[in-house]
């Protein structure tokens, strides 16, 4: 776990957060250039945002001119002629002006649109590589992380994330070209005048840059910390029958109250940060105007200037006061997205620890003999040595078995098969080759393995037992079911193999979750069979239907049968007794038996305590 | 992949995830947020506060173009002395929005905040009351999204409402002073706002629609997401992951039209304001023009026109804004105070005793009950356990066993008759108090995250390291939590995926003995434990059963012969009743279920009840 990438287990409410001050220009850079990907949308955005900025800047200076005519019309002598001019004027203005507006709501539209269109383009390429990275993480991964810290990240900083584009990059840059060309306007209009108006900005920027570090900060605890609440309103819901059982009620409130109220505290932070930064950047854009107003009006009365000109700029200013205010959602959304988007490249960068060996071709099986060639594992390089010198050989249409106490390695063993880790030393191979040496996807079609608990998927019974195989024919799925002795129960449900599992599988008992899991992993009709523990939650009478029924259709396959109950497996061919990861006995059944050691014990043992039933059949 | 290409023709019997289907929109409507209001009823002061700050914001910012119009006319009009007054205005009118709009929004987001916490807390604990029969039919994930996304709907409402409350004054305001400083040109100006109304009557449909659609699919393709990772080992084992990577990807591909979709309706009507601003601009410009012209109108009163003008149509664009928000929360809140008004059928009485008698019987008398009265699963059922008796209940799936232990802990309440525990029935003592005494170790063992030594501690709050370590000595449990690599302090998994089955057990063992309860119920595990394991739970048993009033569920042979009575049940009512070896002298079900090759006393037994109970609970 230690030299693993830092992936917080549930993020509970003690783990500090690590905030990386560099990462910020990090990844926002690399969210932007997944939309530089899409470089004629991009253009398409910008052009449009530059447009919409110069159609803006058309109705002030239309507006300033009309006052300026009508002005001048009243102050000097009467012209008849003038009017009429100037109504004119007034006229074409008013055109104009419709039609800058006009122009500059469609150019909106369409930048506004293309935004969110790239936006959207750049999460489903997120979301379908999220997706992708984590089927290929290996086991090794799944281990150390909560399944809900990956919902979160996958859809919670993955919203995050993509409001980046169309919250704050195509507005940061819609507002820098506004700020630029009314800049540019006001500039030649008046230097002095400009610098005025626009001094807040250098203020503003610097008042915002402060906020929008420590509103990063605050984004990331306060994510982490609702990561964590989440988690104990989960556990409370999926374990209130224990709470009850316990009264819990109060002790769960407690627990509750403690979460939410740590992400309360950070919420507040997050708000008082947000909106001082949005109280700095008002004053002094308010202290521009103030100053312009105060400079401008002073050169109107001086005869410097007309009162057009004046209205002119203040019409500037007050449209740049829109996207100004903007500037604080910016940054909030930068921050957002800068902790978000971290959690999310922190899980696509993460290379699988197993993979495809870059030579690698599928497996051609031809006698189907699983081979474990002196194997040494670890889950850790620096921590205990869970499997130590195994070595062992199940050719095609024999069966090993494998018993020992919890924790000994049995289901690592298992696990080595399939490849969903990789070994530590020695090798595995399939009729002598490597499995490190052959493609995943060949070597896991020909190894099934059955898990001690099955995962049923929230779709209809037929789906669940044709999982591995959902091209198979109905025969094929009812001839797994009878071999697993759940075609019966199935057929006896109200829509049969159309009726839905219920979340998770609760409403199946825990036998037969095991034996729909059996059959699902005799479907696709592999060439091992690994069966780990698998059927232990169904009882003695069932379990030996399924054994001789799976002994048919497994007979010229390598099986191997990791059980704790010794009638399930003590026919095999070569029993393993396994004890701290070491092959301590071996043998047949009968040997071991005679041996008269450990595996005697347990055999005596089990006799005596359980398997009276066992006998009376 | 090779699959599709060898039988092309036939669709793949295969789905990933499922959408939630509820609705997204809902109207307005006055008890619901009359209720809603009772959760700013604590914060009256500050929410006073917000709103009047709101009305001095919306003031400062409605009288910016007039302070400006002020100062260009005093500039005209070459009067120094108005215009320092003028700019003195400006000055006070900039400080009071800014300060008021801090207040406003500062004071308005926690109170969002706080009020949020405070809904989701009363949904949480809400939950932790309601029946479990509730709880049962409802997926947990369906009770997360009430907690987290219908929430948050409503914080997203909350947030924006003080604002949606300035906006709305503005709207108002800016009217009132157009019609005011000039009745012809204000009316003139706000006739576009009828073809703003008419258009937006026209739109909205739209738009309801395309949001729906962009809702759907985002939960749907989120719904798969999160089904590949619960099942992601399942997955892989299976070699799903090109498939299921297709099918994700069309659901991804459609939310991403969805999404492009929504975005291009809420986008058009930028535009259709955007030509209504300039309608209204150029009806100031020729009408105001040619007033000023015949003097009727002065320049700066013109001025201060555009720029009200201008600022009109900012109120409406957030207001319509606001509306969708307004919808989504109002749906959000219906579905939440659904939640809510689920009613606490199990609570304590007003006049609720304290339970607290050493070594309780625990007694049914004559009790009948079903989840639907008009099904009764337990008939007519009378027994008694002595003070310090194990007692084991025996009997095929459906025969009520569960239900007995549920009505033990008041889970329910009974039909008919009484169950008392003390001598006291239980709907007379406060349901702490019956939690406290009676103790209670489930099937399938169930671990919180967080260490080994919290999870034995569960809720007793003052039991030391010691006590823990002791419980977990009694229970075997000790070795093999010594062996993790930190000890006590070792965090578990997701459910305590790294420990086997029997170990989590032993755990949930320890935890029962922490507890110290004077009655122990125990639900004892169908599956086959590890026979190492096996022997360390055979032994905590005894330990867990001695000096205590014990019913257990029994499926072990062991735990059966060990109990001092038998009680076998079938199809809800009592058939036999006493120790194995009385039993087994009468030839009744008990001697049957013994001695018959389908002798074991679980699930298997009588597989048609099973089902029944399948087909009612998905």
């Amino acid at each position: 776990m230690s030299e693993k990438p830092p992936i917080g287990r549930g993020a509970g409410p003690s783990s500090a957060p690590t905030v990386d001050v560099s990462a910020m220009p990090a990844v926002l850079s690399r969210i932007a250039r997944l939309a530089l990907r899409y470089p004629w949308r991009m253009a398409l955005t910008f052009v449009t945002s530059l447009l919409a900025a110069l159609a803006s800047l058309m109705a002030p200076q239309l507006i300033g001119g009309s006052i300026d005519a009508a002005h001048r019309m009243m102050t000097s002598a009467v012209h008849p002629g003038d009017a009429a001019a100037v109504k004119a004027l007034l006229m074409r203005n008013a055109f104009l002006i419709l039609a800058a507006t006009s122009l500059r709501g469609v150019l909106t539209l369409a930048s506004g649109y293309q935004s969110e269109y790239l936006s959207q383009r750049v999460a489903l390429d997120l979301r379908t590589a999220f997706f992708q990275q984590l089927q290929r993480l290996s086991f090794g991964f799944h281990d150390r992380i909560h399944s809900g810290d990956l919902i979160t990240r996958g859809m919670l900083d993955l919203e995050g994330a993509r409001a980046l584009i169309n919250g704050a990059i195509f507005p940061a840059v819609s507002l820098v070209l506004l700020a630029a060309f009314v800049a540019w306007r006001m500039l030649a209009l008046d230097p002095v005048m400009t610098l005025i108006g626009l001094g807040f900005i250098p203020f503003a920027g610097a008042s915002l840059g402060r906020m929008g570090f420590r509103l990063r900060v605050t984004w990331l605890r306060v994510q982490q910390l609702m990561s964590a609440l989440t988690l104990a309103m989960e556990e409370n819901l999926q374990g209130i029958r224990v709470v009850r059982a316990f009264a819990g009620r109060a002790f769960e409130l407690g627990k509750y109250d403690a979460a939410a109220n740590a992400v309360l505290t950070f919420q507040y932070r997050r708000i008082t940060l947000r909106f001082a930064g949005v109280l700095g950047m008002q004053v002094s854009f308010y202290i521009s105007l103030g100053l312009l107003l105060w400079y401008g009006g002073t050169k109107v009365l001086a005869g410097q200037m007309t009162p057009g000109r004046l209205t002119e700029f203040v019409a500037y200013m007050m449209l740049l006061l829109g996207p100004i205010r903007q500037i604080a959602i910016i940054f909030n959304s930068m921050a957002r997205a800068t902790s978000s988007g971290g959690r999310l490249f922190e899980i696509l960068d993460l290379q699988p620890e197993v993979a495809d060996a870059p030579n690698a071709e599928p497996l051609r099986p031809t006698e189907g003999t699983l081979r474990f060639e002196h194997v040494d594992f670890r889950y850790d390089p620096a921590g205990r040595q869970v499997l130590s010198d195994i070595s062992f050989e199940v050719g095609a249409g024999k069966t090993l078995g494998i018993v020992g106490p919890p924790g000994s390695g049995k289901s690592t063993i298992a696990n080595l098969i399939p490849r969903f880790y990789d070994v530590s030393g020695g090798r595995i191979t399939i009729d002598g080759t490597d499995i490190r040496e052959v493609t995943l996807a060949s070597l896991r079609e020909y190894v099934g393995l059955v898990q001690q608990e099955a995962f049923l998927f929230d779709a209809s019974v037929g789906h669940n037992v044709a999982y591995a195989d959902p091209w198979a024919e109905d025969a094929r799925i009812e001839g797994a079911a009878r071999t697993a002795q759940i075609h019966d129960h199935i057929a006896g449900l109200p829509g049969a193999y159309e009726t839905r599992v219920g979340e998770r599988g609760v409403a199946l008992s825990g036998g037969q979750r095991q034996r729909m899991s059996i059959a699902r992993g005799v479907v696709p009709g592999p060439g091992v069979m690994v069966f780990d523990d698998s059927t232990a939650a169904i009882d003695a009478v069932t379990e030996r239907k399924v054994r001789e029924a799976l002994a048919q259709a497994t007979a010229a396959k390598a099986t191997v049968i990791i059980a704790h109950r010794l009638s399930s497996l003590m026919h095999a061919d070569e029993i393993l007794l396994l004890d701290e990861g070491r092959i301590v006995e071996r043998g047949t059944h009968d040997e071991l038996v005679a041996r008269g050691g450990v595996y005697a014990d347990l055999f005596e043992l089990q006799s005596r305590m359980g398997s009276d039933l066992e006998d009376a059949a | 992949m090779s699959e599709a290409a060898a039988a092309p023709k036939r669709a793949p019997r295969a789905s990933l995830g499922s959408p939630e289907g509820d609705d997204v929109f809902g109207a307005f409507d006055p008890r619901v947020a009359r209720r809603f209001l009772a959760y700013l009823k604590p914060h009256r002061r500050s929410f006073i506060i917000a709103q009047v700050a709101v009305l001095f914001s919306a003031a400062g910012q409605l009288s910016m173009p007039l302070v400006i119009g002020w100062v260009t006319q005093s500039v005209i009009a070459h009067d120094v002395g108005r215009f320092h007054l003028a700019l003195a205005a400006f000055a006070v009118a900039a400080a009071a929005f800014a300060a008021m709009f801090f207040l406003e929004e500062w004071l308005s987001q926690r109170l969002a905040n706080r009020v949020i916490f405070d809904v989701r807390r009363h949904m949480f604990a809400h939950f932790q009351d309601i029946s479990l029969s509730f709880m049962d039919k409802t997926h947990v994930g369906r009770l997360m999204s009430r907690l987290q996304g219908d929430v948050n709907s409503l914080q997203e409402f909350l947030e924006n409402t003080t604002g949606a409350v300035g906006d709305f004054v503005q709207l108002i305001g800016i009217a009132v002073i157009l019609v005011a400083i000039d009745v012809k040109l204000g009316l003139l100006t706000l006739t576009v706002l009828p073809a703003l109304i008419g258009l937006r009557a026209i739109w909205l449909p739209y738009s309801k629609v395309a949001f729906r659609l962009a809702r759907d699919a985002s939960s749907t393709a989120n719904s798969a997401l999160a089904e590949n990772i619960n099942g992601v080992r399942t997955v892989q084992e299976t070699r799903r992951e090109a498939l299921n990577f297709q099918l994700y990807a069309e659901k991804a591909q459609e939310n991403f039209r969805a999404q492009a979709h929504a975005a291009w309706i809420s986008q058009i009507m930028i535009p259709t304001v955007d030509i209504l601003t300039g309608v209204a601009l150029g009806i100031v410009v020729v009408v105001g023009g040619s007033e000023v012209l015949n003097s009727h109108l002065s320049v700066g009163v013109m001025v201060a026109f555009v720029f009200y003008v201008q600022k009109f149509f900012d109120p409406v664009r957030m207001l319509s804004m606001q509306y969708t928000i307004m919808q989504r929360a109002m749906a959000a809140a219906h579905r939440i105070f659904e939640v809510l008004d689920v009613p606490v059928t199990i609570a304590d009485r007003p006049d609720a005793r304290v339970l607290a008698v050493e070594a309780p019987t625990v007694e049914f008398r004559h009790v009948t009950f079903g989840y639907d009265p008009a099904r009764p699963i337990l008939h007519d059922v009378s027994f008694q356990v002595r003070p310090r008796e194990v007692v084991a209940l025996v009997g095929p799936t459906g025969s009520g066993k569960t239900s007995i232990i549920s009505l033990t802990h008041r889970f329910y309440d009974v039909d008919q008759g009484q169950v008392l525990v003390g001598g006291v029935d239980v709907r007379d003592v406060s349901l702490d108090s019956l939690g406290r005494t009676i103790g209670m170790v489930l099937q399938e063992p169930f671990l919180f995250t967080g260490t080994i030594e919290e999870n034995i501690r569960y809720n007793t709050e003052g039991a030391s390291l010691e006590t823990i370590v002791a419980a977990a000595r009694a229970v075997s449990a000790h070795d093999f939590i010594m062996r993790l690599p930190e000890g006590y302090q070792t965090p578990l998994g997701q459910r305590g995926r790294n420990l086997s089955m029997g170990q989590r057990q032993l755990i949930s063992f320890a935890r029962a003995l922490v507890a110290d309860p004077q009655v122990l119920i125990l639900d004892e595990a169908t599956a086959n434990i590890d026979s190492f394991t096996e022997q360390a739970i055979q032994k905590a048993l005894k330990v867990l059963f001695a000096g205590r009033t014990c019913m257990v569920i029994a499926h072990r042979l062991a735990t059966i012969r060990d109990a001092d009575r038998i009680v076998v049940l079938q199809a809800g009512r009592i058939l036999e009743q006493g120790s194995h070896d009385e039993l087994m002298a009468t030839d009744g079900l008990y001697r049957h279920l013994y001695t018959s090759a389908h002798a074991s006393f679980d699930d298997e037994a009588v597989a048609a009840t099973g089902d029944a109970e399948f087909a009612t609970r998905t």
